[in-house]
């Protein structure tokens, strides 16, 4: 019988500092057994429990993309106890990764539809799988519109920047980058909170647009009530949660907001289910 | 006990009437044998809930903490006492509490009646006089002594009268004496063992032991936001049921209640395995009453042994 | 289904053939109250027990279970690499227990076994595992297993029915399973109108149950209503409650489950251990923020799950079988029958229920 609980085996290949105070770290890992990559196929908005033998595991968004192959990524904010672990391990370090778990974002859905991405801090990551992930040759054509809203408290604090700069270079993408505020006089991207760019940059809610939202709870608060002046329906508003979880599988029963598991039958849900939910998250 | 139930209900009607509380804390009857439940009444009509026996062991003074209200709280001896900790350690206010002393003649224990009966308890009464409890099931009835049935805690009470009240609903009870009962025979006993012996005891003790921490959680003592035991960073004991990680967390308990601890029984009475956890703290109680003539509770003046210091200390070490 | 007879005189002699095929787990009284434990070669389980004091759960989900175990020693080639324990799954029978505890195990299936994941542990624990059920003749007056998922002779999840009748058991083979415990043990002499007897003693123990509880609306309630039902229900419940986690362990149907790593010196295992959404710990994130930092919510997510999100997940009724255990053992007297009674009676144009007890 197959154990689900069991991780991976993988080696860190690579390790990038993401911002300047060093909260976040990208960690790229390397599968030991190659056919573990292609069991670990995946979509972007699932997850992955990172585990550390003697700590345990993390739930943790994927930050690559299924698009890219032969190592997946993760950036890890530092907090709690495996986490910090996490942040101190090196280069060539072994670890496990078990996954992919969650339903990922409702790509059939998306597709031949504008996609309005509203990120914030460091909740950007599944987001960035998304955008690789749509901007691959193979895949752009199957979108309209793609417009990125992602904002930080500085610009050291923005993931992904070299990335980010090079889309705001591209025509196939509409990039709108902003800080909550910065002295640096060669800032050229945008000054201001995520709902107020959000309201400025964000094209009108219509039958063909959704709008995919990550970011801290504050930022989804105040950018609720502009999409739904926007006139985006609840039903097009896409958001990823998080809750404590264990196990990733939905068994261990940690994660529920009402029926749903958020591990197995999230992270990601429309605003319209989560309305019919209890607020438990 | 109908006189007291009736007296209860009686104040709290007048002291919600009379808005000098916003709501009465006390016990009402269970759905089962032996299990009164906590409640509060903020308005007159909920007052006939309130019901006074021999199965009001949960400590009331755990349900005053964090609250903002002005609370009329009925409350046995220990509770009161408990109150009276709770006020010396800043948890609660004097004047935000109207307390309605009741004096007590111990409560009944659950654990050794149902222990004593093969089948499930259906109905317990108590005569009127207060001498003897009846229980009864699917096919026994029987009848006891209620001196022979009390809680042990109850049985060695020195402090049946409330120590602090605002109102007493009886006259008081007479007080049992240090010449009337040996309430520390079991300690000594535990104490003149060999360290074999006592492992063999302790190891024993908590061999039920599943790790609910309704103990914990029915000690007024233990209003830590955060329980050592539930601590990840550091995490100070593992979280399974090994044996030394379940000893860890009773004894490490029982030492944050020295010279807190006011026997009330309710770690014992919650226990769904029906552990002796006193066994720790009353010799702790024990030590307290020895070494420092302190007994918890007495007073709002003074705060515990344990956490205060004073200049004269005999001892060395804190010089 | 066939139906043997097998005279109390000769129960231990079976008992003692299945010790060769079987581990042999049983109730044994131990300190004044019934438990179950692995029977050691000769020991007897009492089958004149009523209950045991806390669920069968453990026998297929041990409250700390090993699962996986790994090196710490930089030096081992398998340093940090975890590994399943190899377990010595024997065939395990479980002698007399109660169909309230064993329908409890087809309850709790649908959470461990589902289409996309199958817990290995307590799968592969339920499949070695034969039950030989022993209907309940003398329920207690806190059972309301006929008005939960189960009944005192339920024979939904047994492997055999044993039902008490005096000098013998009659036995009902209900599995494969069963039959080949019952041949095993060498019980074969068939049962002379056997099924009219059962049905007699059913119907008698079924009339005896005196606690029941109303489900009939459950489900059609709307869940956001019974979950803001917050004066109604969930405050007055909420207050007596102390957080412990009696009510979660003594329960033969509740599941939940922590992941920790312990070390020992160089020698790691990654366990689990029965979790209990009381503990305002279950549910806090790593930045501190607790969805459920509240003892109303916490005693609302036990009961909203137990009585409405299974309810309407599964669509197989309430995720209670109602032995009756956590009324009976939880300190402060929350009771879950008053609260399903209340559940099921709520009314959200009033915000009240019609039934309080």
């Amino acid at each position: 019988m197959h154990n689900p609980y069991l991780p991976y085996p993988v080696r860190i290949d690579d390790i990038t500092v993401e911002t300047e105070d060093k909260s976040l770290k990208t960690f790229t890992f390397v599968f030991l057994h190659p056919e573990d990559e292609e069991k670990f196929a995946y979509r972007a908005g699932q997850f992955a429990e990172l585990s550390i033998a003697g700590l345990g595991e993390i739930p943790i968004g994927i930050a690559s993309s299924p698009t890219e192959k032969g190592f997946v990524k993760f950036t890890v904010f530092k907090t709690g106890k495996v986490t910090s672990y996490l942040h101190a391990m090196k280069e060539g370090d072994v670890m496990g990764v078990r996954g992919p778990m969650g339903n990922s974002y409702p790509w059939e859905l998306l597709e031949g539809k504008n996609v309005v991405i509203i990120g914030g801090g460091f909740a950007f990551t599944t987001l960035r799988s998304s955008i690789v992930h749509m901007l691959h040759p193979d895949n752009r054509s199957k979108f309209k519109d793609i417009h990125v809203i992602y904002g930080a408290r500085s610009p050291g604090m923005l993931l992904y920047k070299e990335e980010l700069m090079a889309w705001a270079d591209r025509d196939d993408i509409h990039m709108h980058i902003t800080v909550d505020g910065t002295d640096d006089p060669d800032w050229k991207y945008h000054k201001g909170f995520v709902p107020a760019i959000t309201e400025q940059e964000a094209p009108p809610g219509n039958a063909d647009t959704y709008a995919i939202v990550c970011g801290p709870p504050v930022m989804i608060k105040f950018t609720q009530p502009v999409l739904d002046k926007l006139g985006y329906g609840h039903d097009q508003i896409i958001m990823s949660l998080e809750n404590r979880m264990k196990c990733g599988i939905g068994i261990c029963g940690h994660c529920n907001i009402g029926k749903e598991l958020v591990c197995k039958d999230g992270p990601v849900f429309t605003l319209e289910q989560l309305n019919k939910t209890p607020k438990e998250y | 006990m109908t006189s007291y139930t009736d007296k209860i209900r009686e104040i709290s009607k007048r002291l919600l009437k009379e808005g000098k509380v916003d709501m009465v804390i006390g016990f009402t009857k269970g759905s089962v044998p032996m299990m009164n439940q906590p409640m509060f009444a903020r308005n007159q009509n909920d007052v006939d809930g309130f019901a006074w026996d021999g199965n009001c062991g949960i400590n009331l003074a755990n349900y005053v903490t964090g609250r903002s209200e002005k609370i009329g709280i009925v409350a046995k001896g220990c509770d009161s006492r408990n109150l009276a900790v709770h006020i010396v350690e800043n948890k609660i206010k004097r004047d935000q509490l109207y307390i309605i002393g009741v004096p007590c003649t111990g409560m009944v224990d659950r654990h050794k009646l149902t222990a004593s009966v093969g089948g499930e308890i259906e109905a317990i009464e108590e005569d009127a006089a207060g001498k003897t409890v009846t229980i009864s099931g699917n096919d026994f009835s029987e009848t006891v002594d209620r001196v022979d049935v009390l809680q042990e805690n109850c049985a060695l009470c020195m402090h049946r009268n409330p120590v602090i009240y605002d109102e007493l609903i009886a006259e008081e009870v007479p007080e049992q004496t240090e010449e009337s009962v040996d309430r520390y025979e079991a300690v000594r006993k535990v104490e003149e063992m060999s360290p074999e012996e006592k492992w063999a005891y302790f190891d024993d003790l908590f061999s039920d032991c599943i790790r609910c921490y309704a103990c914990r959680n029915a000690c007024p003592l233990c209003y830590c936001p955060t329980c050592f035991v539930d601590e990840s960073k550091p995490q100070w004991v593992g979280k399974s049921i090994d044996p030394s990680d379940i000893r860890i967390f009773h004894f490490l308990r029982a030492y944050h209640c020295a010279g807190r601890c006011t026997d009330c029984g309710a770690c014992v009475r919650s226990c769904p395995m029906g552990i002796n956890v006193r066994a720790l703290t009353k010799k702790l109680e024990k030590d307290s009453l020895e070494y420092f003539g302190w007994e918890a509770g007495l007073t709002t003046e003074q705060r515990p042994p344990l956490d205060t210091y004073k200049p004269d200390d005999p001892e060395q070490f804190i010089k | 289904m066939k139906v043997i007879q097998i005279d109390k005189s000769e129960l231990d002699a079976g008992l003692e053939k299945l010790e060769s095929e079987f581990r042999l787990i049983g109730p044994v009284k131990e300190k004044d109250y019934h438990l179950f434990t692995t029977l050691t070669p000769g020991q007897k389980p009492d089958l004149e027990y009523i209950n045991t004091r806390l669920s069968a759960r453990s026998i297929l989900y041990p409250q700390s279970e090993v699962m996986f175990e790994f090196s710490l020693d930089k030096n081992d080639e398998n340093y940090a690499v975890l590994k399943e324990p190899q377990k010595d799954r024997q065939p395990t029978a479980v002698i007399g227990i109660r169909p309230c505890d064993a329908d409890a195990y087809e309850v709790v299936r649908r959470n461990f076994d589902t289409p996309e994941y199958k817990d290995p542990y307590w799968l592969k624990n339920y499949e070695s595992t034969t039950l030989v059920g022993l209907a309940c003749s003398k329920p207690c007056p806190t059972c309301f297993c006929t008005s939960a998922v189960s009944g005192p002779f339920s024979e939904k999840n047994v492997d055999i029915l044993l039902v008490d009748n005096g000098d013998h058991y009659l036995a009902r083979l209900v599995t494969e399973k069963g039959e080949k415990l019952a041949e095993s043990a060498g019980w074969n002499r068939p049962a002379e109108n056997a099924d009219e007897t059962i049905e007699k003693m059913k119907l008698d123990a079924e009339s005896k149950i005196k606690s029941e509880v109303a489900t009939d609306n459950l489900a059609s309630q709307a869940l956001i209503d019974l979950y803001e039902a917050e004066a109604a229900i969930w405050e007055p419940e909420a207050f007596a409650c102390i957080n412990c986690g009696t009510c979660t362990h003594a329960c033969p149907t509740c599941w939940c489950f922590d992941v920790q790593d312990e070390t020992y010196g160089k020698a790691g295992f990654r366990m689990r251990n029965w979790d209990s959404c009381m503990y305002p710990l279950f549910t806090v994130h790593a930045s501190g923020h607790n969805p459920r930092g509240t003892k109303i919510a916490r005693i609302r997510q036990r009961f909203m799950h137990k009585l409405k999100y299974y309810v309407d997940k599964y669509e197989k009724g309430i995720q209670c079988t109602g032995c009756g255990r956590c009324v009976r053992l939880c300190p402060v007297n929350i009771d879950i029958r008053r609260i399903c009674n209340k559940m099921n009676s709520y009314d959200p144009e009033t915000c009240s229920c019609a039934v309080t007890s």
